[in-house]
């Protein structure tokens, strides 16, 4: 089977400012992608890195100032159409539901629009239903909906007319855990069980951490790494910080095993304690740190997506 | 092949019969102003008894069907793609497989069908009923008055398509639809009948669609010229703003910038 994506040195620049001060920007520069059958691919980056603007190439509605670009084996420029029939789309921050329609009616619109048979739209329609809990709004105007709500009915709108690739944009912006959660779970199903290839672009970690096994990370228009979430941790550091707050101000705790860097906040009654997950675990420390001092509180922090970015560019 | 068409017009339809209540004050407008106007066209022809070929009814008839259909037709731009094209919205317009005229053509189709029946129904039968008014001489008027209406429909839809496209180009067309809105009322047969106009501007307007928008259907409605002429007028103007169209949608996609991440 050939790649799902596949790109050679993908580059788009666009021209900004007014008659006197316009100059060029490079947005998207050399971007060699490929995305086989099946994978799921965290696509990340700081905002600005070109990641929508990458998709945008990739869904065929922005057109590459340079390289070569195939998507589902057809060009996405010249054969929108076609590949519009191969591609599921969720855009976070946009919605590709009727607004005044009930949720229903846009389903049946875009089952017509695209040319899907009536068995299979409904066998579709009714699993997301069942998984996604549709039912109790099925029959509310898209513009009633709450945004959790709306996501999933987003979601379904992108499978119904089974797509070779779900590209999503930033799909749980603004969601609850709860909503978050039951998105994943059923991405993850989508992705695992039905073998259907998934694009991601999110700010939101753990949305990577349980759909995708690779990472593409994307800076100033440049992909900086594209290889497995695990192994783009351990290179990056892969610094875990357990927070602890004392109930009194104590010397900084240094000496525990397993622990790469400790800085002192608060006069000591904060102290961040770095580690790497090779090393040790959460759970120890904090029964190492609890030894010592008395805890009043204790957060374990993810490095952030930022923070994964910036290693990774300062490495390069 | 026509399926996706199909409901897309129904879609069309759905969505405004929505909007009920708009829809009821839409036409509540639409009646008062369709009195202010008759007062003031009747005063006009009051002084002779007949002005530019329309007596009290023919006056009557075309105030009342201006009236009905200006909603139908909409000859004042909406700018719903035009604001999608600003906030990017129309990143999922595009991303679909559709072509996408032919698919707001549908939308709108479905959306003057609803309009025909709310707003178009109840002022022409009130003005109808209450003021002099002329009914055509031959039932087949009324099949050709359909068809010239779709006609009308079809060409106003195509002329704010290209309205709204340029969109992308300006970002913000308001400027543009301002000056369409204003110049639309007067040149169509909105305001006066364009037989109002003096012969060098009349010919001069319909060297342009407008007088196809709305003039031309209440013409094949008081069976004012010859209908084969009105509506090859109508079919030419459709053809070539469709045409039109789909040459700025192409260049409009090709330079296209998506606004907003």
């Amino acid at each position: 089977m050939t790649a799902v994506v596949r790109t050679e040195g993908l580059r788009r620049e666009f021209t900004v400012g007014r008659r006197c001060a316009r100059r060029r920007i490079v947005a998207v520069s050399d971007v060699d992608l490929q995305i086989e059958p099946g994978e799921a691919v965290g696509f990340l980056g700081p905002n600005g890195a070109g990641k929508s603007t990458t998709i945008k190439m990739l869904t065929g509605i922005l057109v590459p100032t340079a390289g070569r670009l195939r998507v589902c084996d057809l060009d996405p420029t010249r054969q929108r159409r076609e590949l519009a029939r191969r591609l599921g789309v969720v855009f976070g921050q946009r919605s590709q539901l009727w607004w005044d329609l009930p949720l229903r009616e846009s389903f049946d619109l875009l089952g017509a629009i695209h040319r899907v048979p009536g068995a299979e739209h409904r066998a579709r329609l009714e699993r997301c239903v069942d998984v996604l809990e549709l039912g109790p709004f099925l029959d509310v105007a898209v513009r009633q909906l709450s945004l959790g709500q709306r996501m999933r009915g987003e979601v379904t709108a992108a499978l119904l007319h089974g797509p070779q690739l779900l590209v999503l944009d930033e799909p749980t912006v603004g969601l609850d855990l709860v909503s978050k959660e039951r998105l994943r779970t059923f991405l993850q199903e989508v992705n695992v069980v039905d073998g259907m290839t998934i694009l991601l672009t999110t700010h939101d970690l753990p949305d990577v951490e349980r759909l995708c096994r690779r990472v593409v990370v994307i800076d100033h228009g440049r992909v900086v790494a594209d290889d497995a979430i695990d192994a783009l941790r351990a290179r990056s550091g892969g610094a875990r910080e357990v927070v602890v707050e004392l109930a009194e101000p104590a010397a900084p705790l240094t000496g525990i095993a397993g622990v790469s860097e400790v800085r002192v906040e608060a006069d000591g009654v904060r102290q961040r304690l770095a580690f790497a997950p090779s090393d040790t675990t959460a759970a120890a420390l904090i029964a190492a740190v609890a030894e010592r001092v008395e805890l009043r509180d204790v957060t374990v922090v993810e490095p952030s997506i930022e923070d994964l970015v910036r290693t990774l560019y300062a490495q390069n | 092949m026509l399926r996706p068409y199909l409901h897309l017009v129904r879609a069309g339809f759905r969505r405004h019969s929505i909007y009920l209540a708009a829809s009821l004050a839409g036409l509540f407008t639409n009646t008062v102003f369709g009195l202010l106007r008759v007062a003031v066209l009747l005063a006009v022809v009051g002084q002779t008894g007949s002005a530019a070929g329309y007596d009290a009814a023919d006056t009557g008839t075309f105030v009342w069907l201006g009236q009905g259909l200006l909603a139908v037709v909409m000859i004042w731009p909406d700018r719903e793609l035009a604001q999608r094209v600003r906030s990017g919205d129309v990143a999922i317009d595009l991303g679909r497989p559709w072509n996408l005229q032919p698919a707001l053509l549908a939308q709108d189709l479905g959306r003057a069908g609803h309009a025909m029946l709310i707003r178009f129904g109840p002022p022409v039968l009130f003005g109808a009923l209450v003021l002099p008014f002329r009914w055509p001489h031959s039932p087949w008027t009324v099949l050709v008055f359909a068809l010239s209406t779709v006609l009308a429909v079809v060409i106003s839809f195509a002329a704010r398509f290209l309205l709204d496209l340029t969109a992308f180009w300006l970002l913000d067309n308001r400027g543009v639809a301002t000056v369409y809105a204003a110049a639309t009322g007067v040149l169509c047969g909105l305001t006066v009948p364009v037989a109002y106009f003096p012969d060098p501007i009349r010919i001069a307007l319909y060297a342009t669609p407008f007088p196809a928008m709305l003039q031309t259907p209440i013409d094949v409605f008081g069976e004012r010229g010859a209908t084969a002429a009105l509506l090859g007028h109508q079919v030419l103007w459709a053809a070539l703003l469709l045409a039109a169209g789909q040459l700025v949608l192409a260049r409009a996609t090709r330079k296209l910038v998506v606004q907003g991440g």
